[in-house]
């Protein structure tokens, strides 16, 4: 290699630099605006950038405390945070060097992160980018990411509406672990159809609402976890027991027809739901009435008439005093003897 | 708040105190549902309710518990495409501190409605900055500290941080910033673009 030193600098026609940088500024040594890039013209609307003052167009938000262009100089190489003043744009983010004059600054800027607003409020085309400017491939991704995105999302909806509905079929009671009133119209479906006898037994919380009231949902919700607890315990494996909601329980005995054994059952769960439940050290005084009907009083059995009438007999146990189990007593002729049962506490 | 932000707290919940700890918040928050979806809308209310159950069932205040969840948020592994994202702020500590202001703007980009806390970055004097943060969920400036402080680890960076909490409406939390040394320590390695294989 030999001849002439080379010389470092290099020399480039404004229109040139347009091309290559369509946000440049060039600053005189006062800091005046001599030049400036065909996308920067467009966006100071109405007034012409060339002429002015830089610092009394731009604000330099970041570093702080840069005013004018000596301080400016000091910046030169570091990425700069600015905005137009007087302008809700977002901003732009850039960077000074030093022109070959050792006087001047040429800066160049970029949208950054703001760039969709900002060529959705100007109306900005691929033309208005330097040609090696990713501007277009990012609003591109951002387009075809809003596309997808919005697919999913519908999807996710609909996911999540079948996820709430697959949880509104499904046969448990979430708060209590009992089965729910759509697994007690299943069971009671079944019973029907199976031909043997069987007994239904509706029971309902006296004094519930006051607990719930005076100590709070949370002591609530354990009473009725505390009842589910119970209600198994005096009941056979084979039995359904629903939480029908609220304070309502049902449970269907298939096989067992006789009012004796069915009152006898049901007193037991009287006996046990009179005795104090703790929560948190206090206890919570609660008692049930039990409303009950057995298959082989109707002809051909229909759930819901049978839910209505253990619900009619357990309203008369209300009506009677609370604590209670009665027995439907079926329209025809007695053939069942009505017993009542009144459990006093000890 | 956005299924994102409550889904963030739940994992927090969950991959640093446990399965039973969620499902405990979950009770007491009464939320109805174990688990947020990260794509769904939530009522305000329900965040607040996970927020204040979780501080009640952890027994911390609920700023400790704020402060540790950014910590999670940039150096559990479990979130560690967060941290990568939260990288690409700058090379710097100092470059990610002023990458902060367009963390909403980047966020939005991803995920439109998605509104992270509103932060503006303000130079008080050398190496020293100001960071406001607001948002509808009080006290997100403890978030943000546990967050910096796990990315000053993360950079290697020696930094003092100081918070003022917000009084008024719209206010927000302030934070002190002090860089004491950009290169204090190693800091954990980070590629542009590592995700290849």
């Amino acid at each position: 290699m030999d001849g002439a030193p080379f010389d470092s600098t290099i020399q480039i026609s404004t229109d040139a630099l347009d091309r290559l940088m369509p946000m440049h500024v060039c600053l005189s040594a006062s800091g005046h605006v001599v030049a400036c890039g065909p996308t920067l013209r467009k966006l100071a609307t109405g007034t012409s950038m060339v002429g002015r003052w830089f610092f009394e167009l731009f604000e330099i938000r970041r570093p702080g405390g840069i005013s004018d262009l000596a301080g400016l100089r000091q910046r030169v190489g570091s990425r700069l945070y600015l905005a137009l003043r007087g302008q809700p744009s977002p901003g732009f983010r850039g960077m000074a060097m030093p022109l070959a004059d050792g006087q001047g600054l040429l800066l160049n800027l970029s949208f950054g992160i703001s760039i969709i607003d900002a060529v959705r409020r100007h109306a900005l085309t691929d033309a208005d980018f330097a040609a090696t400017d990713l501007a277009v491939e990012l609003l591109y991704v951002v387009e075809a990411k809003s596309a997808v995105t919005d697919e999913l999302r519908q999807l996710n909806l609909r996911l999540h509406q079948a996820k709430t509905a697959a949880e509104q079929q499904a046969l448990t009671d979430t708060l209590t672990g009992l089965r729910n009133r759509r697994a007690l119209d299943i069971a009671l479906t079944e019973a029907i159809i199976s031909g043997t006898a069987f007994g239904v037994m509706h029971i309902d919380l006296d004094y519930f609402k006051a607990v719930n009231d005076t100590m709070g949902h949370a002591a609530g919700d354990h009473v009725l976890r505390e009842v589910a607890g119970m209600l198994c315990a005096e009941t056979r494996v084979g039995d359904t027991v629903a939480r029908a909601g609220g304070d309502e329980f049902v449970v269907v005995l298939p096989g067992l027809a006789d009012v004796a054994r069915l009152t006898a059952i049901a007193c037991r769960i009287i006996a046990a739901l009179n005795e104090p439940i703790d929560f948190e050290g206090h206890p919570c005084r609660i008692s049930a009435s039990v409303g009950m009907t057995i298959s082989s009083f109707y002809a051909a059995p229909i759930p819901d008439q049978m839910l209505a009438d253990a619900d009619q007999a357990l309203y008369a146990c209300k009506h009677a005093g609370r604590g209670r189990a009665l027995m439907h007593q079926p329209p025809t002729p007695a053939r069942v003897p009505a017993l009542t049962l009144h459990i006093t506490e000890a | 708040m956005h299924g994102l932000v409550n889904k963030s707290i739940q994992c927090f919940v969950r991959d640093t105190y446990g399965a039973a700890t969620w499902a405990a918040v979950v009770r007491e928050a009464r939320l109805g549902f174990d688990s947020f979806e990260p794509m769904l809308t939530y009522d305000p209310a329900l965040t607040e309710a996970v927020v204040a159950a979780a501080a009640h069932q952890l027994q911390r205040s609920r700023e400790t518990l704020l402060e540790d969840m950014g910590t999670y948020l940039v150096s559990h592994p479990n979130v560690e495409a967060l941290r990568r994202l939260l990288r690409f702020g700058g090379v710097g500590f100092v470059d990610f501190l002023h990458s902060l202001e367009d963390l909403p703007g980047r966020a939005r980009l991803a995920v439109a409605d998605l509104d992270l806390p509103d932060l503006e970055l303000t130079d008080t004097g050398p190496d020293c900055f100001a960071l406001r943060c607001r948002s509808p969920l009080r006290g997100v400036g403890h978030v943000m500290m546990g967050l910096l402080r796990a990315m000053a680890d993360d950079y290697g960076a020696l930094v003092l941080l100081d918070i003022q909490t917000g009084s008024g409406e719209g206010e927000g939390d302030v934070i002190a910033i002090q860089v004491l040394e950009t290169r204090f320590a190693e800091g954990r390695r980070f590629d542009l673009a590592a995700r290849a294989g």
